[in-house]
């Protein structure tokens, strides 16, 4: 199965990147954007005997290893 | 006639007042800073891009810096022979730029890295290495995050052919040696230059190694051969 | 949201950590009481952190003054005079509850903060330094707190581009679950671009320049000033994310901003962030402001005034300008992409009146606020030494001695610590001359012929002891290794760590710990010129030991002059300065090799010490030096294999001396310095020891390749220096790389 889990600055708290790309986009025209987060997508193939416990395995990584839960919320989905 | 030096800044350049201080002390020329939304390089010998975070570096190393005003008129210049020189970030904007071949990814060891390396003068068909017999080893430091150079195999063999490698990483003995390299750098690479050889890039900071009160003065050196092939080319 | 007075309820209170007490007194202020917004500022305001209510009243006894200091306490950072009209600027803070909660952003913002200081006193930092301390590397987390602190530092200091040219690592189980970070900056300035904190000129506007504000650490000064256990862990408040890009562009900005004539005063917004600038800047010109809190930028919808005042964004600073020079400010930051909104102006009425929507949010008198806040006189203890008066400790089940150097060389107190300093840019703005792994970094001043050193030192272990005595220890050893440069100590920048000041015996600690940096700062004469104090360092009932971390500025009239702490060349003679005592007390030698901590901390003769940085800052002037390290952990056997390691040297060294062999290899008695000198020297070094009253002998020479000791002609331990390097260099990266 595959789960795709997408890592991004919790609303509120600051992300210099997301304001940097941003900017960056107002500079080059792009004068829409008024807004960007900035995450980290990771895909993951896991052996999983439905999508619930791969759904739930996911979020259980997510937790301890690829989200930092003082900064950051998660969101996974099982793709296929 | 001085030479003159135009220096970069991008937001987030913090090797600028380095490049302007070595630029001035140790080549003596006459050297100034320009604002990256300037156009106007001011009539250079010389353009340096220094090292720093440009824009933060958020997205990729000098992916943002290249879109800035400047960067168009680094291009037009260095399009028609203008010397630039690139160092650590301003060699990843010169890589963003398409000005240098290849890409610096995050260092192998995924950490940033400051310490002191050995380079060794693989090319000397440029104005910054003309006047350093090839083989002659540099002591320099380097300091990045984002060092890791790489190319496609035939992209190598290309630059390979052409003489295009200026640097590599070299242990003590002043031989390639597992340890020396300190980012993952493909094939030792510490620096490339154009196929006309007037823009060099390089990791190492020859800025930093400029004078005997640093530690070492092996960087002036090539500020010292610019100086020279610029003082022939004119003459 | 309502501003109408709040009824003051347990609970109300608890959360803004006020007590009854001071409730009453907010009423008596007031005469009426408090809205909410009103008793957040004053609950920040009367915190611990922005107060010193209980360490205030001790503070007083530190010297500050002297021919050189151009500012002493009391503004963003001390400044003192280094001549050619230049003046260096330092101070040192602690980040310490940030970093345990999230480490990377923690101590990220630690080093933003300390930055600021120096910045907004017009000083360009030229360097950062970093004491840290963590529990045992096998402590829960503890190895991903110190990698996240590690690269925390490394994040912001490399970007920003300020080179970490120093520090210190200190492994100890009481920081298990209350790491500290300390950090020091460094800035030189003209004597004639020191700007000040003071605001002036009613009707002058007042500015908020830099990042957008947002709920980012509310109440962070009064979790700064609380006991921290499991359960708060969990209620995390909004973790400030530091911005290095953003701070480099306000640093540019304010930088040239200050090189013109239009700024008044200018602060940054640190802990109690708009709050504490803002109240600080008024009771140091005894003048008030009336702000508009909805003029200022905000990075989300739906802020209240409550958390505009209290937030802890990074990267702002408050600008007092002259009238009418506003637009020139703003324009300055506008250029580096810098926000800069005019948000109020200062009133001649010592007051804060806060405005938001048209709505009047806070009134409030400055003075009873800043400087009338309570003081506390807390009843203390203090502490008895350890150790029965300086009783000789039994070392039952020693190893042979080369068994124990090789262990001392691996702990984590004593190896090197590249693993760390690799990831920090100690090399950036091309001025640092001797860099991390040395006794002191020493940094070339561009445009003069001079050099800074810069140290930080403490052993927490002697302080545990002694606080008294070991806090002495930490100003002797911080400025012993500036000396051993060549460097005469400038002034002294202290960062106080202890536990809970309500419990008498912590308080005693730090009581005592303040006459001991009294003490030692009068015989060395370097004031205290800035500094922080850190209460509350305990969880869940266990308190960290005392640590006053001591920070030095040295200066070096030649930086081409500078001593380096390793041998040069061989055939050079080695000389011992000071005394070898049986102090084995409290040692590093104890505490790795036979696992126990007790003992007392050594004694200190602080006209010796004195005597021996007056030595080597003469000595080195001489040119006599070619070499000078400080003995500190593991003594002489230690220092003696660390000044051959990097050139391949060795030493071969014969110890005159009564002691035991084992006590006169690891006896840990200060102040004693390893120094090498040309064989020519010899007579002329004594003689100089000798009118200074310092004792000192040759007791060898370098040699290639090993190391070498014996006792009274009797050999002690022989190993090639290969061999120790080997290990002490690689124990601290291994421990770190294979988990």
């Amino acid at each position: 199965m595959k789960l795709q889990i997408t890592v991004i600055p919790r609303a509120g708290i600051l992300d210099p990147q997301g304001k940097a790309i941003a900017s960056a986009l107002g500079r080059l025209g792009y004068t829409a954007v008024h807004a960007v987060r900035a995450g980290k997508v990771f895909r993951v193939e896991i052996d999983a005997a439905d999508r619930e416990s791969a759904r739930e395995a996911g979020a259980a990584m997510a937790r301890t290893l690829l989200a930092n839960p003082v900064i950051e919320d998660f969101e996974v989905e099982v793709v296929d | 006639m001085r030479f003159r030096v135009s220096v970069v800044v991008f937001p987030g350049s913090n090797c600028d007042r380095d490049a302007l201080h070595a630029a001035e002390a140790v080549m003596g020329a006459e050297a100034r800073f320009v604002w990256h939304q300037e156009r106007d390089l001011a009539r250079p010998d010389l353009v340096i891009l220094p090292g720093g975070f440009s824009y933060g570096d958020y997205l990729r190393c000098g992916a943002m810096a290249r879109f800035s005003p400047v960067m168009e008129s680094v291009v037009a210049y260095a399009e028609r022979g203008g010397a630039v020189l690139g160092i650590c970030n301003g060699f990843q904007v010169l890589c963003e730029a398409g000005l240098l071949p290849g890409v610096l990814l995050q260092n192998a060891g995924l950490r940033f890295v400051c310490r002191e390396v050995r380079i060794r003068v693989e090319s000397t068909q440029t104005p910054f290495t003309a006047a350093v017999p090839r083989g002659t080893v540099l002591r320099m430091p380097v300091a990045h995050g984002d060092g890791n150079w790489n190319a496609a195999p035939e992209v190598l063999r290309d630059l390979e052919a052409h003489d295009q490698v200026v640097f590599r990483y070299v242990g003590a003995g002043g031989d390639r040696a597992p340890g020396a390299t300190p980012n993952g750098s493909m094939d030792d690479v510490a620096g490339v230059r154009n196929r006309r050889g007037n823009v060099l890039g390089l990791m190492p900071h020859p800025e930093r190694a400029a004078e005997a009160i640093l530690g070492s003065e092996d960087g002036a050196r090539l500020f010292a051969s610019f100086v020279r092939s610029a003082a022939g080319a004119a003459a | 949201m309502s501003y109408e007075p709040v009824t003051a309820t347990r609970a109300l209170l608890s959360e803004h950590k006020l007590t009854d007490e001071e409730y009453r007194r907010i009423q008596s202020v007031l005469g009426r009481d408090p809205n909410i917004v009103e008793l957040g500022i004053f609950s920040a305001l009367w915190s611990e952190h922005c107060s010193y209510k209980t360490s205030r009243v001790f503070l007083k006894e530190f010297p500050t003054k002297g021919p050189r200091v151009l500012q002493g306490p009391g503004e963003n950072a001390g400044a003192v005079d280094i001549g050619d009209s230049l003046a260096v600027v330092f101070k040192m803070e602690s980040h310490n509850h940030p970093s345990f909660i999230e480490p990377y952003q923690g101590a990220a913002t630690g080093v933003g903060g300390i930055l600021r200081d120096i910045f907004t006193m017009g000083a360009r930092p030229v360097a950062v330094l970093d004491p840290l301390f963590f529990g045992p590397l096998d402590a829960s987390r503890m190895h991903s707190l110190v990698d996240g602190v590690v690269r925390g530092i490394s994040g912001y200091g490399n970007c920003i581009g300020i080179p970490t040219v120093g520090g210190s690592t200190f492994f100890h189980p009481s920081y298990a679950k209350n790491i500290l970070v300390n950090v020091m900056a460094v800035g030189v300035v003209r004597h004639d671009r020191i700007f000040r904190a003071k605001a002036a000129g009613p009707g002058n506007p007042v500015l908020y320049v830099g990042s957008r504000t947002g709920r980012d650490g509310i109440h962070g000064a009064s979790m700064a000033s609380d006991v921290f256990d499991d359960e708060k862990a969990k209620r995390r408040p909004a973790v400030q994310v530091g911005d290095p890009f953003v701070e480099k562009l306000v640093l540019e900005g304010v930088l040239e901003v200050l090189q013109g004539d239009a700024v008044v005063a200018i602060q940054d917004m640190g802990a109690a962030g708009l709050t504490s600038s803002t109240f600080e800047m008024c009771s140091r010109g005894g003048v008030g402001m009336r702000l508009d809190l909805s003029k200022v930028p905000v990075r989300e919808e739906g802020i209240t005034p409550y958390e505009l005042m209290l937030s802890e964004s990074q990267e702002r600073m408050v600008i007092v300008a002259h009238k009418g020079r506003e637009e020139e400010v703003a324009s300055v930051f506008r250029k580096w992409g810098v926000d800069a909104e005019v948000i109020g102006e200062v009133i001649a009425e010592p007051r804060m009146e806060l405005l938001f929507a048209g709505e009047m949010v806070a009134d409030l008198p400055i003075a009873p606020l800043v400087e009338d806040a309570p003081i506390y006189r807390r009843p203390f203890v203090l502490p008895v030494p350890a150790g029965e008066g300086g009783k000789s400790v039994a070392l039952d089940g020693a190893p042979d001695d080369l068994t124990a150097l090789k262990r001392l060389l691996a702990s984590p107190n004593v190896s090197g610590k590249e693993w760390i300093s690799s990831q920090y840019d100690w090399s950036v703005q091309g001025d640092t001359v001797v860099g991390p792994g040395s006794d002191a970094a020493v940094l070339r001043v561009k445009g003069t012929r001079k050099g800074l050193a810069c140290s930080v030192a403490v052993n927490p272990r002697f302080v545990a002891a002694d606080p008294g005595l070991g806090a002495a220890h930490a100003v002797v050893e911080a400025a012993l290794n500036c000396a051993v440069t060549g460097a005469r100590p400038l002034a002294v920048t202290d960062c106080l760590n202890f536990g809970n000041p309500e419990r008498p015996e912590i308080l005693g600690q730090f009581v005592a710990a303040v006459r001991g940096i009294t003490g030692a700062c009068l015989a060395l004469d370097t004031p205290v010129i800035s500094g922080n104090v850190s209460l509350y360092n305990e969880t869940d009932g266990g308190s960290i030991v005392p640590t006053p971390t001591i920070g030095v500025v040295g200066l070096l009239e030649e930086v081409r002059d500078a001593v380096p702490c390793r041998f040069v060349r061989e055939g050079d003679l080695v000389v011992l300065l000071g005394e070898t005592r049986d102090e084995m007390g409290a040692g590093e030698y104890l505490a790795t090799v036979l696992g126990r901590e007790e003992g007392a901390c050594p004694s200190l003769d602080l006209g010796a010490a004195r005597a021996v940085v007056d030595l080597l800052v003469e000595l080195a002037s001489g040119r006599r030096l070619a070499s000078a390290h400080d003995l500190s952990h593991g003594g002489l056997a230690v220092a003696a294999a660390e000044a051959c390691f990097g050139a391949g040297l060795g030493v071969d060294l014969d110890l005159a001396t009564d002691l035991a062999p084992v006590r006169a290899l690891f006896s840990e008695s200060a102040p004693r310095v390893l120094a090498s000198i040309l064989p020519g020297d010899e007579a002329a070094v004594l003689e100089a020891a000798r009118r200074r009253g310092v004792p000192a002998a040759v007791v060898g020479r370098v040699v290639p390749e090993s190391v070498r000791i014996a006792v009274r002609g009797r050999p002690a331990l022989a190993e090639r220096t290969g061999v120790l390097e080997a290990i002490w260099a690689g124990a601290f990266r291994d421990a770190m790389e294979e988990a």
